[in-house]
């Protein structure tokens, strides 16, 4: 790292937030993707006055620089690249305002995710996005890549819940990008920006909508002998309409591995299991519960286990969310994958999924959102093993074509980073990108912030960077 | 798919152009040349809670369409999808079912360089790559022509209902009412339109003691914005029923556009990123030349 920046970077936040020691560095040259990049400098502002200085720094020397939060994105949107700037948001982790009437709170970008929904539960509020890694992930990173989560199913992804954001542009200017009302006058910036994988900015503050729990839940599970019939039922639900509040699937090696991890009693015979909950008025409920049973039944479900108290539904609801760290009890390592492909091509392309892992002698797990038709395949394997990475990446790059192949797209909820930049023109012409390329350049002039993400490389017309190993991009 | 030859052919990429569809919403600019959307709905998929349809297709056309497999959206009624859509403000129950902009999964638009263009996609759920559609909503045809539009749709809830009571602050109703679909006060009454199961619709009405009644009707004369926190203390002092707050949205329904001021002009910094957006999607500034983002 040039000298000369680490100098300015220090005159800005002080010796101490400016770190350029091995270890920091090591730590944070990668996300939790596992593609490692390298970090120049390691940055930790606290205020937005501290991340526009940095970030002008960054603008005045024409160093590329990448905001990060807690780092645990899985397509590699906050890996550093070329000894990159890296700008930490942990620090700045306070919740600034509540307002339980009108349902609305300001962060900053490092709160964690959970945090947030545990400081608003006495109102009767949660934050809605809640991804399997909510205890850990920030809401500045959930703003970047737009989210999602099992619940995002009935109340939308993210972007739904952004109000508003103040950003820092990436030549230093500071903006706030839509309104508490959700509404304003011109472009919405807001949802330009959401999403955007750091690269149009950095959010400094957020404006984020709460939700109201409801008065009533139910929980269930259902068991399947075919991973077919529980991909109907989903169809079905619906079809029927009714939008449950989740409507999740897991497999059966899942299922093997969630049981031996936390024992939560769950049928490790089938073939698969839907978890489904709805919410609402306590009619509602009955009505929709009683219904879904009916349709689940009708589409081969052997049988129903519905928690019978608040207890029973966090441990069905841990067994969902641990389920990637329990493939550790079959392999030591995994590839996540991330796809969406319409409800109705369920069956198909879960189908294709087993055959192309199969082909590839790999282990494939299925844990998903399943209302959303966003698929989750773990591929699980032993690194150690010689030339299964080559066959995980192949196997991984035939699920995303054959989820594409079916009118779906590339990613549900974990962004593009650098893991399926390459992989954007199979949804998109180079037209496409191009109008995708121009919107990143309204916000960024300077073409600073985290380049050569996202857009493949005619798209973003700048020089090629190095690609790090294990990207199969 | 729907068919857009034509529309790409009428835009082409030399003039000012201008998307105009019934003409509700304000119509074209005056002396440029108008081009109109391709009306229909190409597919409807209620088990994927999606539909395709030309953006010329009129909104009332494509509820009924809804309406025979029991679902809707969130479009207000009136004019065409593609008008709704440039206009980007939201209906009546934009408190219970979320923004117009969220509705908006895939669209292919004709570029002010004559090109069809793909933004977004197809499913309910999807992050690849920037998020144009949500540029478009709203932008009132001055990126790119709207052509075609996949839209969210949702099942239709059980029972719909209005119901009303005297009331001089709407706030407490904020905190307890579980999920209104729409909350609308004029100042001494609240409405508010329940949505669900019918016994839990009844059951929300008798614990706030709400009684049925009709849709209140909406002032015409102005919309506008304000930040929810603030919104009853800034119409707490006009007359009553002069106009109609969306409780928890913030935008006011106006009989007098000048009950109220004019809305803040945008910042600086807003204006100058809106206007390099617009550069960088319309370098030749050829398409609706008159329209300003957002502006009503």
């Amino acid at each position: 790292m040039d000298q000369a920046v680490v100098d300015d970077l220090r005159d800005v936040l002080g010796a101490d937030r400016v770190r350029v020691g091995a270890a920091e560095l090591g730590v944070y040259r990668r996300d939790a993707s596992g593609i490692v990049g390298s970090a120049g400098v390691v940055c930790f502002p606290e205020t937005t006055a501290e991340v526009r200085d940095v970030v002008r720094v960054c603008s005045r020397h024409g160093k590329p620089f990448v905001a990060r939060g807690s780092g645990t994105g899985l397509a590699g949107g906050a890996t550093p690249l070329d000894g990159a700037v890296v700008i930490t948001l942990t620090k700045m982790h306070r919740i600034l305002a509540v307002d339980p009437v009108e349902r609305i709170a300001w962060v900053e970008p490092g709160v964690l995710n959970l945090d947030l929904t545990r400081a608003v539960a006495a109102h009767g509020l949660h934050f809605a996005p809640d991804p399997s890694s909510q205890q850990s992930c920030s809401i500045g990173g959930n703003v970047a890549n737009n989210s999602g989560g099992p619940h995002c199913l009935a109340d939308g992804v993210t972007s739904a819940h952004v109000l508003a954001c103040e950003v820092v542009l990436p030549d230093g200017e500071v903006v706030m990008l839509g309104s508490e009302s959700g509404e304003v006058d011109g472009y919405d910036l807001r949802g330009a920006f959401v999403g955007s994988e750091g690269m149009c900015g950095i959010a400094t503050r957020i404006c984020v909508r709460l939700t109201q729990s409801p008065p009533d839940v139910r929980t269930m599970l259902f068991d399947f002998g075919a991973v077919e019939d529980g991909a109907r039922t989903v169809s079905a639900i619906i079809a029927a309409g009714m939008v449950p509040a989740a409507l999740e699937m897991m497999d059966q090696l899942c299922l093997q591995a969630v049981e031996a991890y936390i024992q939560a009693g769950l049928p490790t015979d089938a073939a698969a299991v839907l978890l489904v909950e709805v919410v609402g008025g306590p009619n509602a409920v009955a009505h929709d519960a009683e219904r879904v049973v009916e349709i689940a039944r009708a589409h081969g479900c052997r049988s129903v286990r519905v928690a019978a108290d608040d207890a029973e539904r966090a441990l069905l609801w841990k067994a969902r969310k641990t389920a990637f760290g329990a493939v550790a009890r079959i392999k030591p390592n995994y590839y996540l994958h991330d796809t969406v492909v319409p409800r109705r091509a369920l069956p198909g392309v879960l189908a294709q999924v087993y055959d192309i892992a199969a082909r590839h002698d790999l282990l494939v797990m299925n844990v998903f959102h399943a209302g959303d038709g966003n698929l989750h395949p773990l591929l699980v394997f032993d690194a150690r093993e010689p030339g299964v990475l080559e066959r995980v990446h192949a196997a991984g790059e035939e699920i995303v074509r054959a989820s594409v192949a079916a009118g779906g797209v590339l990613s549900g909820e974990h962004g593009i980073g650098l893991e399926k930049r390459d992989l954007m023109p199979l949804m998109f012409s180079p037209i496409d990108l191009a109008a995708q390329a121009a919107l990143r350049r309204a916000f960024d002039v300077t073409g600073l912030a985290n380049p050569t993400k996202v857009l493949p490389s005619p798209a973003t017309c700048g020089d090629l960077h190095s690609v790090p190993d294990g990207v199969w991009i | 798919m729907v068919v857009l030859d034509d529309l790409v052919a009428a835009v082409g990429a030399d003039g000012p152009v201008c998307a105009v569809g019934m003409g509700t919403r304000g119509g074209g600019c005056d002396g440029v040349r108008t081009v109109r959307a391709p009306a229909g709905i190409a597919w409807l998929q209620p088990d994927e809670m999606t539909v395709c349809c030309g953006a010329g297709t009129p909104v009332d056309e494509l509820a009924e369409a809804l309406a025979e497999v029991g679902q809707r959206t969130v479009l207000p009624p009136g004019g065409t999808v593609g008008g709704a859509f440039a206009h980007g403000v939201s209906g009546l129950r934009q408190l219970g079912d979320g923004p117009l902009r969220d509705a908006l999964l895939q669209a292919r638009y004709v570029s002010a360089a004559g090109q069809l263009v793909t933004a977004g996609g197809p499913t309910v759920k999807n992050v690849s790559g920037f998020d144009l559609c949500r540029a478009l909503v709203g932008s009132r045809g001055t990126l790119g022509v709207l052509g075609e539009m996949i839209v969210r749709t949702r099942p239709a809830p059980l029972c719909s209902e209005w119901h009303s009571r005297p009331c001089d602050d709407p706030r407490p109703f904020q905190r307890s009412i579980y999920r209104p679909a729409s909350m609308l006060w004029d100042g001494v009454v609240l409405h508010v339109l329940l949505e669900g199961h019918p016994r839990d619709v009844e059951a929300t009405a008798r614990a706030h003691g709400l009684e049925r009644s009709e849709a209140p009707p909406v002032p015409r004369g102005a919309r506008r914005r304000s930040a929810p926190a603030a919104a009853v203390d800034l119409v707490r002092p006009l007359p009553p029923s002069s106009f109609l707050l969306e409780v928890g949205v913030g935008a006011v329904h106006l009989d007098d556009p000048a009950a109220l001021p004019p809305e803040p002009a945008p910042a600086v910094g807003i204006t100058r990123l809106e206007q390099r957006l617009r550069d960088e999607f319309d370098p030749a500034g050829r398409l609706c030349p008159c329209r300003r983002a957002g502006g009503w």
